[in-house]
């Protein structure tokens, strides 16, 4: 059967991809960020996936607000990066996980997720940078699933829906006859807002909290409504619906690997946390 | 009786909810177009035919040639699609962020510091 080994949570500022393009990993005000990742990619090296799941948001890439779907799943053979207009560097295309992606898809609606299915999608910053900060060859020793939560126009999904989804994603993979081993990327955050009067606005408390919750009680965030995570969290902040349906494809009692925690990158408060399924 | 929603509860913040996504719909669609760069082009070579050809507002019209990013957002502007004009004119985040509350780049860079507290 195909196994969840773990999950890795991360923020996918677009300003990474400058940074990584430039070498700047270890200059005074990157370092801090990127030293949080050679233990995840040693992690990497002794769980060894076969496929990533990657949790996250369109930022306007693939989807346009002409039809915005709530959650939509990738089933593409291979999945293509592109200009998304501020001159980030494309990064090279996933190959895709199609058998998986169709039983990903049969089992979540078979669940009552009412999916949008995509048959071909391009993937933004959201999906590439954090790619790149696990595998910063980008040579992808993995095949990909897209799974796109929209935190971009209200109404949002739920975190409560969000952490559900994970969970109906955890059963979906555990289901699975192949013998894949798959890690859960969830990506956004954490907190931050660009836009209006209040942009600039962290939440270094509420952010502590988050992350600490999702080791020992998984469900904490799916009290708040989306409206009052945008409150504690941003406009932007609430990106962190990713990481909740991430959290969700783990069994209740999870093991924290390693978290790294930074102010700022960009406008936004970087967060990392990986965690194993405990037993 | 109503079952509308208490309009955007949160100060300094503009819930991109269906009423700003009709409302903003040409300008985002434009700067939607933006993730091409024979688009960004063609936006800089002649900006009036080009928000003309999206059917932009006159409220709209006025946030674009003004650069004005609450103007935007008040137009039906959201924060991910306005980022890709912001790229046009290789603005950052702390650029944005500095306009939009009035204070310059340094003290938005500060106020993000002092975010850690410490
Ligand atoms: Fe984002």
């Amino acid at each position: 059967m195909a196994k969840i080994v773990g999950t890795v949570s991360t923020s996918h500022i677009p300003a990474i991809g400058g940074a990584i393009h430039k070498g700047l990993q270890n200059d005074p005000y990157w370092k801090p960020f990127f030293d949080g990742f050679p233990p995840v990619r040693d992690w990497l090296a002794t769980v060894r996936p076969d496929v990533v799941i990657v949790a996250y948001n369109d930022h306007g890439l693939n989807f346009f607000l002409d039809k915005m779907p709530t959650f939509a799943v990738g089933a593409a053979a291979e999945y293509s990066n592109a200009d998304e207009g501020w001159g980030i560097p494309v990064l090279p295309p996933f190959q895709g996980d199609q058998a998986l992606s169709w039983h990903l898809i049969e089992s979540l609606v078979g669940e009552d997720f009412d999916l949008v299915t995509c048959q071909e999608m391009v993937v933004d910053h959201a999906l590439t940078l954090p790619m790149a900060l696990l595998w910063p060859e980008q040579n992808w020793p993995v095949r990909v699933i897209p799974v796109v939560v929209n935190t971009v126009q209200a109404p949002l999904p739920s975190a409560a829906r969000c952490y559900k989804l994970g969970q109906a994603i955890g059963r979906a993979v555990a289901s699975w006859p192949g013998d894949e081993r798959v890690v859960v990327l969830g990506t956004g955050g954490l907190s931050h807002q660009l836009d209006g009067e209040r942009a600039g606005f962290i939440n270094k408390d509420f952010d502590l909290k988050f992350i600490d919750s999702l080791t020992a009680n998984p469900a904490w965030a799916t009290q708040y409504s989306t409206l009052e995570l945008v409150e504690l969290a941003g406009t932007q902040g609430v990106e962190l619906l990713n990481w909740l349906v991430a959290r969700g494809t783990l069994p209740e009692k999870a093991r924290q690997v390693h978290v790294n925690y930074h102010i700022p990158i960009s406008n936004t408060a970087s967060g990392l946390l990986v965690l194993e399924p405990e037993g | 009786m109503s079952t509308i929603k208490p309009h955007q509860p949160v100060p300094g913040t503009t819930i991109f909810d269906g009423e700003q996504a009709r409302k903003g719909y040409a300008l985002n669609k434009m700067c939607y177009s933006f993730n091409e760069a024979a688009n960004r082009a063609a936006f800089l070579a002649n900006e009036d035919s080009y928000c003309e050809r999206y059917g932009l507002n006159a409220e709209q019209r006025e946030a674009i040639r003004n650069r004005n990013v609450l103007q935007l957002i008040a137009a039906g502007g959201n924060a991910y699609y306005l980022a890709k004009f912001a790229g046009i004119f290789r603005l950052d985040m702390q650029d944005i962020g500095a306009q939009q509350t009035g204070l310059t780049k340094d003290e938005f860079k500060a106020k993000l510091l002092a975010a850690r507290g410490e």
